[in-house]
């Protein structure tokens, strides 16, 4: 059944002048949606008429609704001629179907032109009227919330995540339709706008139908994309995670309060054999009222093991298939040397398993020595050597780990049987998660303990060649596509021991006929036993059993089994905990979890790369890049990982790499915010090496070098205040890991764990990141890596959430966009001087940003989202969107305890009420205990499974029915640690490293409740005492413009989110054909920005909004053509409209519907 | 290695008050620049002469969008392009109707007509006001001159909501569209040594006393045009110099109240009859408009040099004014009490403003 659409048009002020003649403009008003349109009368000879319409009514589809916008088009009367257009609004009215949005949407928007920008404002209001459907088939979606915001959004709590959600729709380009030849550049824009909203309109329903399809009633974490492919179509596709939401009321949070401290404690360590005796188990876990999806056939492995292959974990016929594909080319050589030979472009990780795995006892420093003499001449028969020797290897290992296990299984102490059991109980969670697709969440935060160990980060790229959708109905080619990297992703993820994806994002890069599709998200087990109220009772209990990893560091705890590291690395035991080896280095997409223990600050590092590469077409162009991705993404990660050490950091959050195509060259940035987390063991330093040893002035010059990046290593600590106790000779002697340390040997049967430790303490104290300079080009890149300039005094940057390390936002946030454009005038550059320029343009709008911003110190930018592109030959576009953020610096120092509270919505506790969907998978399982503990066999698979792909860069050519054969997907897996030495090119440079050793004890500050919230800013005209008098005495001031505020965080400090109202998404394109005039590009792109931030905001408002939060610019393509004094610039925003308040004032008991005035009330009175 | 594009776009707009100055003042980006760094503010910040050209040029675009916004300043409060702070927006405003008494003094009582704004740039190179300034501020003038030139209602309060300037600044604008309505000269030489701020108090007075407005608050150009009936009335004043016994009477009477209270009693004695001449003379030709004109430059000529010259003080000056009206009063035949004050209420006030020690 329809809804009731009602719209009136009330208003419009400062119109253009339309009539030279009389300076004044008669100006009326069409109305339409679908294809019904209604008028206005002629308001006559005034720039600020007064329709005062009736109601215009249209009874349409809720379909409809969901897909069309209202559109608004203001006009100038023409008694002999053709009535001018003066612009458009258009109105999404999305937030209207929603019943815990927005009611009714009133105000002021600026009338937008695609030629002559905003022209004026006009005031409308829209209602909604609508009937319920019963209606099973429908295909309306009405009623989903959707959030762009990456975490539970404040102010709700999820009872269920249910997965991840995907959907594209793709149509034809009306730019590059026929038709476009003989319109005008307006009409066309319009035209545009118009489809694209209609688009993503559409893929909104859909992603709705899929939620409630699952069961779910809103989408965290939204995030839409649109691909301009030119003259193969446009293409708009969307990714989320479908969750149910229940709003917090008042009383719940009150109960919520008390989970924080019992809660987290208990739940990264759900005590197994507890609940393998006690029906508890059972009976948390949500009924079959839940979603459709999980209950398919239920892992018949776990209960019984003879079956189950070791080879074959994955019972699961629909995806079995795909496993085996993305698994073939790692495992099979003959059968992927027959395939492609592009597989040994870069089998790095072979060689270094192979290694490590053959001579667990040396370690890493034996794959050091081992690996140093064969990197001069990588020759390919070797790799094909290490390849089946890996294959060989696995199968034994998985031999031994069989052994352990039946060993174990008749072992029956309890302390002992909790190890198998626990993970007996992630199998069971792993299981379930993989009856998915796709088991990836586009969140970026979690509850406290849902995220139970990250193993790393997990990417793939592939290369595609665009070909023109022929069917935009049927969107197969493009599905297929992505289908393939997820199924990637999702075997880098069990290759790293997990079961899940999280921080996962989706981007593509596009020049002429080529694309990059990349896909990335960081590996992670999740809690699937994050229950209600049950959980409680278990936690209590749970202390007698092992592994009560605390919080603060449970989630840096290796993932996999550490005798089957899927990569070479170092694993010392947990500096915090001291009972689970943690890696030396962790590499995350996610941001830092809340309940982190963190040694002092964090900062933004990034890695900037240039490459050069031929001009060339089609299939050639395609392979060219895709035999350039890896050596970038390798060269990438070696720049992140130096800068690391260099700033005695040892794990990177919000890591995001982006890679950019261009017609001669390719442009990579990596992105990400250093933390030095106390859990894991301090970085060594970085050891400068020469090659030729004999040459004195050599040496003095390494030397030097030395020198400098020792001081810098000093000044970076002293800076980012990392001053970690050393504790050395604790370490693994101490007393507490001793019995789990034991009873792993037993478990495993192997001596090599043991010596894998006593390695670890005879390298105690060395430095030992080593880099070689063995050429010209080495020594740039460490002159590069001396180049980075820290944030002057004062500044802080990160491009995460918030800043590790500051806790105490005051209330002063500035978002800002900010656009740089080079031309490369130089023809003949070089990689090397290019990279420079590259890094320059980079590091010059770092230092702009903190020139203007310098009033706000003490300040941090938050959220620094870097995104290039090369839109033409020789230009290289850098767009960055971040917002500053005020803070208190006295009390920098302190912690508090509960961080949720300062970081902006005291009601985050509550989303510790949190269960995972999958826990229904699993009860069939937990109904028979007993099975449980006979399927102890089914404990090492994945182990197993972990041999079988371990390759860490992996070159796969498309799927063979693809019909691009040249295309190529390239992908990286950033194991955690595994990332050092995961290709055969860093052995180039690397030749041996030992973590320093040393523990490090978790202070536990004082909660430092001091919220010292600013008035620096005021949301509302009305707080400045002075303006209310001048204003009070205007003759026609109008009502004053609400303040918005906008943020690409999830939150503003200092507030509360009271209400969500609904997505904003909004594509806008600007044209101009008198460019000089606007200023050149720079003027018109400015006014373009200002435009788009004026719109969003005037949306905002008109939806009783007062702040924009999780605001993200995720295009802006802009085309210039000077010569012809042309450009045009097309920009894609988005976020999350919302209500807030300061933290310190009562929430409003005004109805919402006067939500303004009581807000200005609420404001003023702070 | 050009920078094709650079941009940044802050949600508030970010506007810094010194570069606005600039700006104001008509510097080029490059000579604001160069002034930025002169003032130091890379000291205070770690920051290079690029990053200060980038911030400068995005600052200078910005302003030049506001600059439409501004010439209307009701519109900046509602409109919805840039997003400033109230007490950022009053700040904007304020700065943009300022303007440099130097410069204002040379075009004061000028028409403001397209002829002075192509003489614009000799008062730039007089003033060492930059040319964009100049025009800025001229063009000000004539914006407010046009806006209050068609309302009703007092001067000063329609400046103030229009243009919603602060009351101070109001006045001033009120003065300046006073000046130029009537044309009064202010730029011969005698005139030199008085300021801006000197002609503007004077023009309050006149205002206040001697246009329409001051009697009847609800015409069109009430603040702007001197009562003519007034101006009318003012002939009949004629008498006090015209008869005989009246000056005599009148001199007599001055004398006596003054006598033994001042040094300059002689010089008072000796001049009182020129110096009434001159006053009542000034006053019975303000029907001519050219006589209006010369208003300023007549009462320097008239009273203020020859009290000048015999080195009469300020006090002296007051004193001598306040009895020479009151004096008036008890003239006998003198019928013209109400016109009289009228008249020399301003004429006493003008006087004390316009006598520099």
């Amino acid at each position: 059944m329809p809804g009731k659409l009602k719209a009136k048009i009330v208003a419009g002020r400062h119109l253009p002048v339309m009539d030279r003649a009389s300076d004044l403009t008669d100006a009326f008003v069409e109305v339409k949606f679908g294809n019904t349109t209604f008028k206005t009368d002629v308001f006559p000879k005034s720039l600020n008429p007064q329709w005062n319409s009736e109601w215009f009514k249209f009874e349409v589809d809720d379909e409809d609704l969901q897909d069309e916008p209202l559109q608004i088009t203001v006009l100038d009367h023409d008694t002999y001629s053709a009535n001018d257009a003066i612009g458009k609004v258009y109105i999404d009215i999305d937030p209207l179907l929603c019943t815990e949005a927005a009611s009714v949407i009133s105000g002021w928007f600026p009338i937008y032109d695609t030629i002559h920008g905003i022209r004026g404002e006009i005031n409308v209001l829209v209602k909604v009227e609508l009937f319920n459907d019963l209606n099973r088939f429908r295909q309306s979606s009405c009623g989903v919330k959707f959030f762009c915001t990456t975490s539970i959004p404040r102010g709700y709590r999820a009872a269920m995540v249910h997965g991840f959600l995907e959907e594209l729709v793709v149509n034809e380009d009306p730019e590059y339709q026929w038709i476009d030849r003989i319109r005008t550049p307006r009409a066309s824009n319009e035209a545009r706008q118009r489809l694209i909203s209609l688009m993503s309109g559409e893929l909104q329903r859909k992603i709705g139908l899929k939620v409630l399809e699952m069961g779910g009633n809103a989408v965290v974490g939204y995030l839409q994309c649109f691909d301009l492919e030119g003259e193969s179509g446009l293409v708009v596709r969307a990714i989320g995670t479908a969750c149910t939401l229940e709003k917090l009321t008042s009383g719940s949070l009150a109960s919520a309060h008390t989970h924080p401290n019992t809660a987290p404690a208990s739940n990264a360590c759900n005590s197994p054999s507890k609940d393998g005796k006690e029906p508890v188990f059972g009976e948390d876990l949500p009924s079959s009222s839940g979603p459709p999806t999980p209950f398919r056939a239920l892992p018949t492995s776990s209960s019984s093991p003879p079956p189950f292959s070791p080879c074959k974990p994955c019972s699961r016929q629909s995806s079995s298939s795909d496993t085996d594909l993305s698994l073939t080319p790692k495992t099979e050589e003959p059968q992927s040397g027959r395939r492609r030979p592009g597989i040994f472009l870069c089998p790095s990780s072979p060689v270094l398993s192979a290694d490590s795995l053959s001579l667990p006892g040396l370690g890493s420093a034996g794959c050091g020595h081992g690996s140093g003499p064969r990197a001069t001449s990588p020759a390919l028969p070797s790799f094909t050597y290490s390849d089946s020797a890996l294959l060989r290897k696995s199968v034994s290992f998985t031999e031994d780990l069989l052994l352990a296990a039946s060993g174990m299984g008749s072992g029956g102490s309890a302390g002992k049987e909790a190890g198998p059991l626990k993970t007996l109980l992630r199998q069971q969670t792993q299981t379930a998660l993989e009856q998915r697709e796709f088991p990836f969440f586009t969140l970026t935060s979690f509850p406290p303990g849902f995220l139970v160990h990250v193993g790393g980060v997990v990417s793939a790229r592939s290369v595609k060649l665009l070909d023109r959708i022929h069917n935009p109905d049927e969107p197969e080619t493009r599905d297929a596509w992505w289908e393939e990297i997820r199924q990637e992703i999702k075997s880098h993820a069990k290759a790293l021991g997990c079961h899940a994806v999280v921080g996962y994002s989706e981007n593509t890069s596009i020049c002429e006929e080529v694309c990059i599709l990349s896909a990335s998200g960081t590996a992670a087990i999740l809690n699937h036993r994050y229950m209600r109220e049950g959980c409680l009772d278990i936690g209590s209990t749970d202390q007698r059993f092992e592994d009560p990893s605390p919080p603060s560091c449970g989630f840096c705890h290796i993932p996999y089994d550490e005798l089957n590291m899927p990569f070479p690395a170092q694993l010392t035991y947990c500096y915090n905990c001291r009972r689970q080896k943690v890696p030396d280095v962790l590499f995350t997409t996610i941001d830092l979890p809340a309940e982190a223990a963190v040694t002092g600050k964090g900062c933004l590092i990034q890695a900037r790369l240039c490459r050069l590469k031929k001009k060339a077409q089609g299939e050639v162009n395609a392979t060219v890049i895709s035999n350039l991705l890896p050596f970038m993404e390798y060269e990438l990660h070696t720049q992140l990982m130096n800068k690391l050490k260099l700033r005695s950091m040892n794990a990177l959050f919000g890591l995001h790499i982006q890679i950019s195509v261009g017609e001669n060259m390719l442009l990579g940035l990596a992105s990400a915010t250093g933390v030095y987390l106390t859990a894991l063991p301090a970085p060594g330093g970085i050891q400068i090496a020469g090659k030729t040893t004999g040459d004195m002035s050599n040496e003095q010059h390494i030397l030097t070098i030395q020198k400098r990046i020792n001081d810098t290593i000093a000044r970076n600590k002293e800076l980012y205040q990392i001053n970690p106790p050393e504790l050395t000779e604790e370490g693994v002697g101490s007393p507490i890991p001793e019995p789990r340390h034991r009873s792993r040997l037993f478990r495993s049967h192997s001596e090599s764990s043991d010596e894998v430790s006593e390695l670890d303490l005879s390298h105690g104290k060395k430095d030992a990141f080593v880099l070689e300079i063995d050429d010209t080009d080495a020594v740039e890149d460490i002159h590069s890596l001396l180049t980075d300039a820290s944030p002057p005094a004062g500044f802080h940057s990160c491009n995460t959430e918030t800043m590790p390390g500051i806790y105490n936002w005051t209330t002063a946030v500035q978002m800002f966009t900010s656009v740089r454009v080079l031309r490369l005038s130089n023809a003949n550059l070089s990689n090397q001087s290019l990279n420079k320029i590259f890094t320059d343009l980079c590091e010059n709008l770092l230092k702009s940003f903190y020139f203007k911003l310098r009033s706000m110190v003490p300040c941090c930018l938050c959220h620094l989202n870097f995104n290039v592109a090369v839109p033409e030959e020789e230009l290289i576009q850098v767009s960055v969107t971040a917002v500053a953020m005020t803070f208190d610096k006295d009390q920098t120092q302190e912690r508090p305890a509960e961080r949720f509270i300062t970081k902006g919505g005291s009601e985050t506790d509550e989303q510790l009420q949190f269960s995972l969907e999958l826990c229904a998978d699993s009860s069939s399982t937990n109904s028979q205990p007993s099975s449980r503990i006979s399927g102890t066999v089914s404990l090492f698979t994945p182990a197993a499974k972990l041999c079988q792909s371990q390759l860490v860069v992996v070159h796969s050519t498309g799927v063979p029915e693809n019909t691009i054969v040249s295309s190529r997907a390239a992908s990286v897996d950033y194991g955690s640690f595994a990332d050092r030495c995961s290709t055969w090119l860093e052995l180039l440079r690397l030749k041996a490293h030992t973590i320093r050793r040393g523990s490090v004890k978790t202070s536990r500050r004082t909660q430092s409740l001091a919220h010292s919230v600013s008035s620096l800013e005021h949301c509302s005209p009305l707080t400045e005492g002075r303006s209310r008098s001048v204003r009070s005495s205007r003759s026609f001031g109008g009502s004053p413009v609400t303040m918005v505020k906008m943020t690409p965080l999830s939150f503003l400090p200092g507030t509360r989110n009271i209400k969500y109202l609904g997505i904003i998404n909004m594509f806008f394109i600007r044209e101009t054909t008198s460019l000089r005039e606007e200023g050149g590009v720079s003027g018109f792109l400015h006014s373009f920005i200002a435009e788009v931030f004026a719109m969003v905001r005037a949306h905002v408002a008109a939806l009783g909004g007062n702040a924009v939060v999780s605001y993200s610019m995720k295009d802006c393509v802009l085309m210039e053509n000077p010569n012809k004094n042309q450009a045009q610039c097309l920009i894609n925003v988005s976020g999350d409209a919302v209500i807030y308040v300061r933290e310190t004032d009562q929430e409003p008991t005004a109805s919402m519907t006067n939500m303004g005035q009581s807000l200005c009330a609420a404001d003023g009175a702070t | 290695m050009a920078v094709e594009l650079d941009v940044f776009v802050g949600n508030t707009t970010i506007m810094d008050e010194e570069v606005y100055q600039l700006w104001l003042d008509g510097y080029t980006v490059n000579d604001a620049v160069k002034a930025r760094m002169d003032a130091g503010v890379l000291e205070e910040c770690e920051a290079d002469a690029d990053v200060l050209l980038s911030d400068t040029m995005d600052q200078y675009r910005t302003f030049q969008m506001c600059e439409r916004l501004l010439q209307s300043p009701a519109k900046l409060a509602n409109q919805l392009l840039f997003q400033i702070t109230p007490h950022r927006q009053v700040m904007l405003i304020e700065r943009y109707y300022a303007f440099d008494d130097t410069f204002v003094r040379e075009v004061l009582g000028k028409k403001l007509s397209k002829g002075t704004k192509k003489d614009l740039d000799d008062i730039s190179a007089k003033t060492g006001v930059t040319l964009k300034s100049c025009r800025r501020q001229f063009d000000n003038f004539k914006r407010v001159f046009k806006v209050v030139e068609e309302l009703k209602g007092p001067l000063v309060e329609n400046i103030r909501q229009h243009f919603l300037l602060s009351d101070k600044l109001a006045r001033d604008y009120a003065a300046i569209v006073f000046f130029a309505n009537n044309r009064f000269e202010t730029g011969k030489k005698k005139l030199q040594y008085l300021t801006f701020q000197d002609f503007a108090l004077c023009a309050g007075q006149l205002i206040n006393n001697w246009t329409v407005g001051a009697v009847d608050n609800m015409v069109e150009d009430m603040d702007v045009d001197l009562d003519k009936e007034f101006l009318q009335e003012l002939k009949e004043l004629k008498i006090l110099i015209a008869d005989k016994d009246l000056l005599d009477q009148h001199k007599s009477l001055v004398c006596t109240a003054l006598r033994g209270k001042t040094k300059a009693f002689a010089e008072m004695e000796a001049n009182f009859k020129n110096l009434s001449r001159g006053l009542v003379n000034i006053a019975t030709k303000l029907t001519n408009t050219k006589d209006v004109r010369d208003f300023f430059i007549d009462l320097v000529e008239k009273f203020i040099e020859p009290c000048r010259s015999d080195r009469w003080t300020a006090a002296d000056i007051k004193l001598y004014l306040t009895h020479y009206t009151n004096s008036a009063h008890i003239l006998d035949p003198f019928k013209h009490q109400a016109v009289w004050d009228r008249y020399m209420g301003v004429i006493k006030s003008c006087i004390f403003i316009m006598y520099h020690d």
